[in-house]
């Protein structure tokens, strides 16, 4: 009987550790985020797209509330992935009001909150948003975006430095890539019997952007002009 | 030996025709470049149009760069250099012959070999002259107009990506690789004078080839694929491309890497071997050549 009633109480102070509502929760993370009203990091990006072969390239990534968000490449060249915008963790939340919050309990293997955002506005892009949450550290570890027009995508962030700013370290951007193919009449292709005919992998495969922050100035002011 | 070659090289420059060519390469490359300094970025972003579903903004300013341009030079011109290159070398002998003077210059105390060895080397001495002359406008006149940044290739398939420092040596080796396919062309025609007493003849010869085998190249029919176009000299003659096909690993371009090496090398042992085959047949027939003319 005594053990059972342990029992009880144990569950009952496990439940109370972990019952922050989905909302509480979201406002956390938001009030973190809104600690920054504008950043300029420097970065090192990583393509990995079936039919591109690319250097790391050197970015640098501008942010200003709400939602501006511009990736300019130093030198080189680089393809910012449609939807990459929303590599700004802050427009997921922003708008939080306007979502409606669905608690979908914890992911079995890291024990990361699951909640699902679902926008109240039907012409909103974002169709349905599902975050991990290190409830811990109030840190989004992972998004799932499914957005009208750009697909699936999907984010996972790691943080260090910044993470008391909610602004990570590391993003990797996955996506659905597109079809890809160039006339042989425009490339005048050497065949050195290399290059694989097209096959249908070629289409909806996988594609994965890493950027990789360093950097960071926090709040130091950004013109507006930067974003046109 | 060497006072016969002067003599040769002084012939082919003495001829207005030479500095046609010439006159034709810088025209176009400099129309080119007038044309993508005006609207590059737009040809680079119709280009790279696929890529739009899934990336944003294409940024063709970087990709638009001296290396680039030279790049798309070089894939439209070197198509049609060989024309120009059959106009000196199906000339070398046949001129000759059409002129009266092939007679004369067989009897004087060189041998034929020799002779046939000094007029192609000449021929290949022009043939190279025009491919510097090409290198400095499409290269180093697109470096000065347009600068430098990474190299993007655009293949059917797949962008391939290298950085700046990555870029000149490819060139470098591209233009020795063009000297190749360029010689080979050069040898053809050559070859081609031996037989004939008009220089008409081997020119237009030489010109219909090289149409012909690059429609045939570039045709993506599988029949000639697996049959024809690996046999083709105007197919090897593309290898100047893959030093600009790079290794990637996840994604990433390997600094300093071809992608096949060995079939760049195969294929220059292709066009050396067809040029030996066609200068092979030239002196073969030359020495036994009953000349009237």
């Amino acid at each position: 009987m005594k053990e059972f009633i342990l029992i009880i109480f144990a569950a009952l102070g496990t439940h109370h550790l972990s019952a922050q509502t989905p909302e509480e929760l979201v406002n956390k993370i938001r009030s973190k985020l809104e600690k920054v009203n504008d950043y300029t990091a420097k970065g090192k990006l990583k393509t990995n797209v079936v039919f591109i072969k690319a250097p790391i390239a050197s970015v640098k990534i501008y942010y200003k509330k709400p939602d501006k968000m511009k990736i300019v490449n130093e030198n080189g060249i680089s393809f910012i992935p449609k939807g990459s915008v929303n590599i700004n963790l802050a427009k997921f939340l922003t708008a939080a009001g306007k979502y409606e919050i669905v608690d979908a309990g914890n992911e079995v293997t890291s024990g990361f909150r699951i909640l699902k955002l679902l926008p109240a506005d039907e012409n909103s892009d974002i169709v349905l948003s599902t975050l991990y949450i290190d409830e811990k550290n109030e840190l989004i570890i992972k998004a799932k975006n499914t957005t009208r027009d750009n697909g699936t995508y999907e984010l996972e962030m790691t943080y260090n430095k910044y993470a008391s700013y909610g602004l990570p370290d590391k993003v990797i951007f996955s996506f659905k890539t597109k079809d890809y193919k160039l006339p042989k009449g425009v490339t005048f292709d050497y065949d050195d019997g290399s290059e694989k005919k097209p096959d249908n992998n070629m289409k909806n495969r996988k594609g994965k952007v890493e950027i990789t922050y360093s950097e960071y100035l926090i709040n130091k002011g950004i013109d507006d002009i930067v974003f046109k | 030996m060497m006072s016969l070659l002067r003599i040769e090289i002084f012939k082919i420059f003495r001829k207005p025709r030479t500095y046609i060519a010439f006159a034709v390469i810088a025209l176009i490359i400099i129309l080119i470049q007038v044309a993508l300094k005006f609207g590059g970025e737009e040809y680079v972003g119709l280009m790279l149009s696929g890529m739009g579903n899934s990336f944003e903004d294409i940024p063709t300013k970087n990709i638009l760069n001296g290396y680039l341009v030279c790049f798309i030079i070089l894939n439209l011109l070197l198509i049609h250099v060989p024309i120009l290159v059959a106009l000196v070398a199906g000339d070398a002998v046949a001129g000759e012959a059409n002129m009266g003077t092939l007679r004369l210059l067989a009897s004087k105390p060189v041998s034929r070999v020799q002779l046939l060895i000094v007029k192609f080397t000449a021929s290949f001495f022009y043939t190279m002259l025009l491919l510097i002359w090409m290198a400095l406008l499409a290269l180093f006149l697109s470096i000065v107009l347009f600068g430098v940044n990474w190299l993007g290739v655009p293949r059917e398939l797949q962008f391939n990506i290298m950085e700046a420092d990555d870029v000149m040596w490819r060139y470098g080796l591209a233009f020795c690789f063009a000297a190749i396919g360029l010689t080979c062309v050069a040898a053809l025609a050559f070859m081609l004078s031996v037989f004939s007493d008009n220089s008409i003849g081997p020119i237009v010869i030489t010109v219909c080839v090289i149409i012909v085998f690059t429609i045939l190249t570039q045709m993506q029919i599988p029949f000639y694929d697996e049959t024809i176009k690996p046999y083709l000299f105007t197919t090897h003659m593309l290898g100047w491309k893959g030093f600009f096909y790079v290794k990637g690993v996840d994604g990433e371009t390997v600094k300093g890497s071809i992608e096949n090496l060995p079939a760049i090398i195969k294929s220059a042992a292709i066009l050396v071997g067809y040029t030996a085959v066609f200068l092979g047949i030239g002196f073969w027939y030359f020495n036994r050549k009953n000349i009237l003319s």
